[in-house]
């Protein structure tokens, strides 16, 4: 949405309250990562250790493994810590 | 049905809002807490109330508490004084912000250090930009009077904003007069249940204090700025609809003897009282002065201010808060602000007064008013800036 497009003042709801539930799905904060998660579908063994620690749920079952969803991913790393195996490593975005 | 008893302006709050049938209540009950509370605690116990009394770890966590209870659609008051409305601070603003009409009592008290428990209005002015509505009273009376007023005000669909009645510590807090009460049929009347707008509700969710960056952070903010400007009106609507039910109406100032002024003094609180039984005896004795009490400071009444103060030759602005480097005090600098754009206007002259509750007598207002006069008199400000009743 352009800048000219988003609603002002007199169109918002006071406070900045939201009046439907579940739009966070429609804010994707993928670009805040400055390291990216990868996955070495090698190593992988479907454990799902990063299933459950990912804060953001941007980990995804795809058995027998997982996949990363870089829409809502922040890079946060704690993926690639828990890993046992590593399979997962961080790697500068864009390099 | 109404009567007088004896209140002090603590109780006489408490009383208030007990009648207002308050939901909840979060307080810290320890120094600098107020008697407001603790009578408050004795109506829960009693049964007198239905009210969710939360006895909170700090004033930090009481206006959270308040800020939580209210986003629910619950009637919520709480109170407060110096450094505990300094330990609020950071909530202030969310509670604001997030459109929470709460009302809180604070009892005006001097900040720490030196430790001191006594009457200025530091605390309250520390914190004179958090977007809470904010009145001053003159006397248990008009503290009783205002807070349930504050209830009307601040719910109202059209405003939804917090707002805190002021009342100067002990001058007005811990001593007694006779209140005129109304029944609680008549508050009730007066007031019926809060409808919240928005609320916390498991059946329609909603969220209430999400994120908001770059691209949404000002519109919310000037919708706050927009609402202000409707305070006013409300305030004077909500004024006049209780001088209907008590025969005591309230505007935004109170004016004393500006028919025919040529000097007045403006100020907040309790020394409205002084001032004008000053200027009572002065005008007897044929000096034209007069006294403007300032009621609702935030928002600040600047078109109440600028039709009041014409035809005035000189106006002395009281304020009861240390200025520490600033041009004047916060009052002074507002109505100095509120003026600039008229062609005429008075000579205008600070007084810093009463720090740390020290008293101000009816010999020193009159100094003042005489100061005033010869202000007038030469035609100009020798001295900007005047503390009184201080040893050099």
């Amino acid at each position: 949405m352009s800048e000219a497009e988003k609603p002002g003042s007199k169109s918002l709801p006071i406070g900045g309250i939201l009046v439907k539930p579940g739009s966070s799905i429609e804010y994707k904060t993928g670009d805040w990562r400055a390291f990216r998660p990868t996955l070495d579908e090698k190593k992988c063994t479907g454990c799902l250790i990063c299933w459950i620690y990912c804060p953001d749920s941007a980990i995804i079952r795809k058995p027998p493994i997982v996949a990363i969803n870089y829409e809502f991913c922040k890079g946060c790393g704690i993926c690639a810590n828990e890993c046992p195996v590593k399979a997962i490593t961080m790697v500068e975005e864009g390099a | 049905m109404a009567k007088v008893i004896g209140l002090t302006g603590d109780h006489a709050i408490a009383y208030a809002a007990k009648q207002c049938d308050v939901d909840v209540v979060a307080a810290y009950p320890i120094t600098p807490q107020t008697i407001i509370v603790e009578r408050f605690s004795d109506y829960v116990a009693n049964g007198e109330v239905k009210t969710e009394y939360v006895c909170v770890e700090s004033e930090h966590s009481a206006m959270s508490a308040c800020v939580g209870a209210s986003t629910t659609g619950a009637r919520v008051f709480t109170a407060t004084s110096s450094q505990g409305l300094a330990l609020m601070h950071e909530i202030l603003y969310i509670a604001s912000s997030l459109r929470c009409p709460i009302v809180m009592a604070v009892v005006n008290r001097a900040l720490s250090a030196p430790i001191n428990i006594h009457c200025d209005h530091s605390d309250m002015m520390g914190s004179r930009d958090c977007g809470w509505i904010q009145l001053y009273s003159e006397n248990a009376q008009e503290a009783y009077d205002l807070t349930i007023q504050a209830f009307k005000i601040a719910e109202d669909p059209e405003i939804l904003l917090p707002v805190t009645v002021n009342l100067d510590g002990f001058i007005i807090s811990h001593c007694m007069e006779g209140v005129n009460v109304i029944s609680d049929e008549e508050v009730r009347k007066f007031l019926p249940p809060r409808k919240a707008v928005y609320k916390l509700d498991p059946a329609n969710p909603i969220t209430i204090g999400a994120l908001c960056f770059t691209d949404y952070y000002f519109e919310i903010k000037f919708q706050q700025e927009d609402v202000m400007k409707k305070v006013p009106a409300k305030v004077k609507e909500v004024g006049e609809e209780f001088g209907k039910i008590t025969g005591r109406s309230y505007g935004l100032i109170e004016t004393f003897g500006l028919e025919d002024a040529e000097v007045a003094v403006m100020c907040l609180g309790s020394t409205a009282g002084t001032a004008r039984v000053v200027a009572d005896k002065l005008r007897k004795s044929g000096k034209p002065v007069g006294v403007i009490k300032v009621r609702l400071y935030r928002p600040f009444p600047t078109q109440e201010i600028v039709e009041a103060v014409k035809g005035l030759k000189a106006l002395t602005v009281l304020d009861r808060v240390a200025t520490s480097g600033a041009p004047s005090g916060p009052l002074c600098s507002d109505v100095k602000t509120a003026l600039y754009a008229e062609t005429e206007k008075p000579l205008i002259t600070n007084v810093i007064y009463g720090l740390g509750g020290r008293d101000i007598s009816p010999e020193n207002l009159e100094d003042i008013f005489n100061d005033a006069l010869r202000t007038a008199d030469v035609g100009r400000v020798d001295r900007p800036i005047k503390y009184v009743g201080v040893r050099e």
